[in-house]
């Protein structure tokens, strides 16, 4: 049986966001994006397969090569996943700047 | 547009970073954590103690209008360096969040900005996660897989 991977399992590896990032601008093959890296193949290969199993990453057969885009959707869904407490500090910051900036003008 | 608050949880760990950029110039900013009125201001809590030194204490206490207290929080100052550095304690009370270490970094950009770093380190990755509301993510994951299989069966 194939468990879900945890997304937020997923990017914890610096490796992974790194390959996130590359896609990001631009669909790639299997080998464009391992020639990114000194780890050897088999462990991209296996980055690759974890990103997709969580959905962050997309495959499209294109000819003889897999092709890897971004799933814009799932990354946003990790984004917003944060977003209710990042909101709540921005708050909090813009709650203070306000204030003192009442302070600077005394 | 670049966010002004960013915030840098990594999974798995049990701690968080917390930047923000103040069009504020530092003492200013500074003020805003020191200064007993100003942070009743903002907290909208009164500050009933606030000892701005190493191995001092802090207490804050927000009551509703029949004199209830709604919101009680407080801890221990351990480090206390003017116009750079707060490493406090903070604990509410009567909540099951735990008791989180706060170190505040501040710092001078400009003569009108000033920038704040709060690494915060809770006492468990579990307590960190629920604190920012990422106690949810299994579930959310496992919404996710009953829709996954109620699909494959439709197919």
């Amino acid at each position: 049986m194939n468990l879900r991977r945890d997304v937020f399992q997923a990017i914890a590896d610096p490796t992974r966001r790194a390959i996130l990032l590359l896609v990001a601008s631009q669909a790639m093959s299997a080998g464009a994006i391992a020639s990114n890296f000194d780890t050897a193949r088999p462990t991209v290969s296996k980055h690759l397969a974890i990103l997709t199993e969580c959905e962050l990453l997309s495959q499209e057969q294109n000819g003889r090569e897999i092709y890897y885009h971004i799933n814009a959707t799932k990354m946003k869904e990790v984004a917003d996943f944060i977003e209710p407490f990042r909101k709540m500090w921005d708050d909090r910051f813009n709650k203070i700047e306000a204030i003192m900036k009442k302070y600077k003008t005394k | 547009m670049e966010q002004k608050t960013k915030i840098a949880a990594e999974n798995g760990k049990h701690d968080l970073m917390i930047t923000r950029e103040f069009e504020l110039p530092l003492d200013l900013l500074f003020r805003a954590y020191i200064d007993p009125e100003v942070i009743g201001e903002w907290m909208t809590s009164k500050v009933v103690k606030l000892e701005n030194k190493k191995g001092g204490s802090y207490q804050l206490e927000k009551k509703d209008d029949n004199g209830n207290v709604v919101f009680a929080a407080g801890g221990v100052i351990h480090e206390f360096i003017p116009e750079k550095k707060i490493i406090r304690t903070f604990e509410m009370a009567n909540a099951p969040a735990g008791v989180q270490l706060e170190v505040y970094q501040f710092e001078r950009l400009t003569d009108d900005t000033s920038k704040l770093t709060m690494h915060v380190i809770y006492e468990s990755v579990a307590q960190r996660d629920q604190v920012m509301g990422w106690g949810f993510a299994p579930g959310i994951n496992m919404a996710h897989d009953r829709i996954e299989k109620f699909m494959s069966t439709v197919k």
